[in-house]
């Protein structure tokens, strides 16, 4: 019994390696493969300042997608989060602007607290849609995606809501341009926000329960766990991601706007399935979804630096990723 | 090479047939013959290679070796479809039908009978109903396939398969879920295919219907023939001891003596909506309390509704004290733990590994501080598998590798993690072969040894009456009767599962509470 555990301890080593890692490490060998093409394409590529704005820019698909990927992982999904954003940062700067607190740093502080509250309450609206209401999250999302931005538009009376507060946009600045040791804020934002979701997903037994319940619900409920709770969970995790990302976008124009967030769901999603989530449930890969949401960006950065193909195609090119990666997704399951 | 014999000439043959995946050899020079008019069981314990034989045969995958030869020509099938179109069907045990369609549009899925450009429903209907019909099964053809129940999908899954012109049809334990009555009706319907010279491959666990419907049976352990014989020559017994090459006359073990303790679960007078009504019965510590009925009778619905998995109404007491359990999360809390008989569907998630499907009912004891402690479920993984002997050739597997007997074995220890007192296990042997089986029994009579109250629900009136020390019979949703003592018998269980007998108002409740 003994000789069979040793061999056995190999064995399981290689075989998780051969069966696990390979869709795992997949998007990560997608991205050095584009950063590779990147030099290639261009020699400012490959420079620190370039390859900051790409992840700069890359953050608020990052940071949404973390969310995103809970959602997914627990078997549902949110189109609401491009509108989520563009309504909660309408209300933050139109709350900021207020200047209930004189102190400039109060004001921020308790800027901060009103969009991420409000993002899990938009959060907690959609969970409670789909786990009371018992509808399907596509179509309560779709709902809820056009109730947010038709709020937005209402509020801004269809031109654009700007932070007037000058002395909290002076102070707010940084966290969009700033630094801390030299690495900018919004990437210690996502690195941060990435490894509490890893942590949540992959080492709590609430992480377990998500996946759990994307993989079988009936299993799910079955073994005690509260399948409607869960669910509800992950789209108020969703709505955080969103709240920390207005953080994020709300000093870079220090303004918002119907259109703010456009289509930006359907590049979290991207990211997600990218990643290696799979988009019915059951397996959540969180770093994999921060590396799709880099590929994304990548991609469009090397075709505007690139003269042979136009970047007006980034949107055709970044469709295109998507179907290539399901395919890749797919053959590498089936070698196992 | 042809085989010269003087017997009657094979339709279909297997020879020399071996299969490897890989470095594993899961068949090994193993042949068959199966002959028109005639029925040819194959046995064999879970892993002797039955389901690849049936596969291979079926045309779903080659072999490696061997050859397989039809009407005395050899042949190589370029998959199921090929196979199919010479006249091989294959019923499978999976259900593969889609839920969103009738009966009739899964019955002529692929082959849907025209009228001009369009389909012609009325036909498709007419032929479907008539299928139906002749396998006993009172199913209409518009039914969408979803409401019905899992017996009933078997069977449409037999009609479909049945559909298509056929001279030699394979059935992969087509019993497994269904009633005596329905299992009748298909060996009858068998037999017509034996009068009308098809030949017939049946693999089943149930030893009784081999020997009831076998003209040949051939024994399979560890991928390699052990014996081809004529079905007369063999009891249920014999078969059993060739499977597992040890003596089976110990299929049961002792009933652990009968329990007097005052009862720790009292159920009176509950009803689950459209399914059971004014139900009441105890069950007490160390006791084995079985649910005996039809299918459709309501027993599995009954304890969901007990266990809190339905909405139900009436009264539970648990060690005296009145509870509502509103979820399977509150009965679980309170000790009182449920085996789903869907031990695929409900109980075990198939794509994951199995530390994650041992602890996920039990959770909160694989934590340190907010963080979930891996090496404590690869612990309690290593105990399981040496306590319930839980087969699992790579520890990095997958639920849905296992074979059947070990995911049963997998989810009982799943819920024995959360030390319950009450057990409810539902169909625990469906579809498990012979050796397990007999080691599931000896798991729930030291479950009752250590003091737990175990109830048993199963359509397999043998086994209830070899385990239990009391069998209630349910029938159209109520509690029929109760059947117990030394010399109960399987009449005794018949008379009140259909509905020819009921027990008078002396209900079981009243006479556990004296």
């Amino acid at each position: 019994m003994t000789e069979t555990t040793a061999k056995d301890g190999l064995k399981r080593f290689n075989l998780s390696a051969s069966r696990i890692d390979m869709a795992a490490v997949a998007p990560f060998v997608a991205l050095v493969v584009l950063l590779v093409a990147g030099t290639f394409v261009n020699d400012n590529f490959l420079s620190v300042n370039n390859l900051v704005n790409v992840i700069t820019r890359a953050a608020f698909t990052a940071i949404i997608g973390v969310g995103a990927t809970f959602v997914i992982s627990a078997g549902g999904l949110d189109l609401s989060v491009g509108s989520m954003t563009a309504f909660v940062a309408s209300l933050m700067i139109m709350f900021l602007n207020t200047g209930i607190f004189a102190d400039p740093f109060t004001m921020l502080i308790a800027g901060v607290v009103v969009a991420i509250g409000l993002g899990a309450v938009c959060g907690l609206g959609n969970g409670l849609i789909v786990t009371v209401g018992r509808i399907e999250p596509f179509i309560a999302t779709l709902g809820t995606m056009g109730v947010l931005r038709g709020l937005t538009t209402w509020l801004s009376q269809g031109g654009s809501i700007t932070l007037q507060n000058s002395d909290v946009e002076t102070l707010y600045h940084p966290v969009y341009f700033g630094e801390i040791l030299g690495i900018p804020v919004p990437v210690i934002f996502i690195l941060a926000t990435a490894a509490i979701g890893a942590f949540l997903l992959y080492r709590t037994p609430y992480g377990r329960h998500v996946v759990a319940v994307g993989s079988n619900e009936d299993v799910a409920r079955y073994s005690g766990i509260a399948v409607g709770r869960v669910r509800t969970v992950t789209y108020i995790i969703q709505g955080l991601c969103v709240g920390i990302a207005v953080l994020l976008y709300v000093p870079r124009l220090s303004a918002s706007n119907a259109t703010t967030g456009l289509l930006w769901e359907l590049q979290a999603i991207t990211a997600v399935v990218v990643g290696g989530t799979a988009l019915r449930g059951g397996v959540g890969r969180i770093w994999g979804t921060i590396c799709g949401a880099f590929i994304l960006e990548i991609v469009g950065n090397i075709m505007l630096l690139s003269n042979f193909i136009s970047e007006y195609l980034i949107g055709a090119v970044q469709g295109a990723i998507i179907i290539v990666a399901m395919l890749v997704q797919r053959s590498l399951m089936r070698r196992t | 090479m042809p085989i010269m014999n003087d017997v009657p000439s094979a339709l279909l043959e297997g020879q020399h047939l071996s299969k490897s995946f890989g470095p594993v050899e899961v068949l090994s020079d193993v042949s068959v013959a199966l002959r028109g008019g005639e029925v040819h069981a194959v046995i064999g314990e879970n892993g002797a290679g039955k389901s690849t034989l049936m596969k291979i045969l079926a045309g779903h995958l080659a072999p490696t070796l061997g050859s397989i030869v039809m009407d005395g020509q050899p042949v190589v099938f370029s998959g199921p479809v090929d196979a199919e179109r010479r006249g091989i069907v294959l019923v499978h045990q999976e259900i593969l039908l889609a839920p969103h369609l009738t009966v009739a549009q899964n019955i002529f899925m692929g082959r849907e009978l025209r009228h001009g450009i369009s389909v012609d429903d009325r036909e498709m209907n007419r032929l479907a109903r008539a299928a139906l019909e002749n396998l006993g099964a009172d199913i209409s053809p518009s039914s969408v396939v979803s409401r019905l129940s899992i017996a009933q999908r078997q069977l449409v899954q037999i009609a479909r398969a049945l559909q298509v012109p056929h001279r030699v049809a394979i059935f992969d334990e087509p019993t497994a879920s269904l009633t005596p009555h329905e299992t009748e009706a298909l060996l009858k319907v068998i037999r017509d295919l034996k009068a009308k010279g098809t030949a017939v491959l049946y693999i089943s666990h149930r030893l009784q219907e081999v020997a009831a419907i076998a003209d040949r049976i051939t024994i399979l352990r560890d991928g390699k023939h052990i014996a081809t014989r004529e079905g007369a020559e063999l009891t249920p017994m014999d078969m059993a001891r060739l499977m597992v090459g040890r003596d089976m006359s110990h299929l049961y073990p002792d009933r652990p003596p009968a329990a007097t303790a005052e009862p720790i679960l009292d159920v009176r007078h509950i009803t689950v909506p459209g399914y059971a009504s004014d139900a009441s019965f105890s069950v007490r510590p160390g006791e084995i309390l079985g649910f005996a009925g039809l299918v459709g009778a309501g027993r599995t619905e009954l304890l969901e509704g007990v266990v809190g998995l339905r909405p139900h109404r009436g009264e539970i007491r648990l060690k005296g004290e009145p509870v509502a359990f509103h979820s399977v999360r509150e009965s679980m809390r309170r000790g009182v733990v449920y085996l789903s008989e869907d031990r695929k569907g409900k109980g075990l998630l198939l794509t994951r590994d199995l530390p994650t499907n041992l602890t996920l009912a039990a959770l909160n004891h694989f934590v340190r501080g907010p963080l979930l402690d891996r090496a404590k479920e690869d612990a309690a993984l290593d105990e399981a598998i040496g306590e319930f002997d839980i087969r699992a050739p790579r520890k990095d597997m997958l639920a849905g590798q296992l074979s059947g007997g070990n995911q049963q074995k997998l989810l009982l220890a799943k819920m024995m993690l959360l030390d319950p007192e009450v057990v409810v296990i539902d169909e625990p042997t469906r579809g498990i072969d012979i050796g397990t089986k007999q080691q599931i029994y000896k798991f729930i009579a030291e479950l009752a040894n250590k003091g737990k109250a175990v109830i048993v629900i199963s359509s397999e009136m043998q086994e209830l009456l070899g385990i239990c020390h009391r069998i209630l019979v349910m029938h159209g949703g109520r509690i029929a009767g109760e059947v117990s003592g030394e010399t109960m018998t399987e009449g005794d269980i018949v008379v009140y599962a259909t509905g020819v007998k009921t027990q008078a108002a002396a209900t079981p409740a009243a006479a556990a509470a004296m």
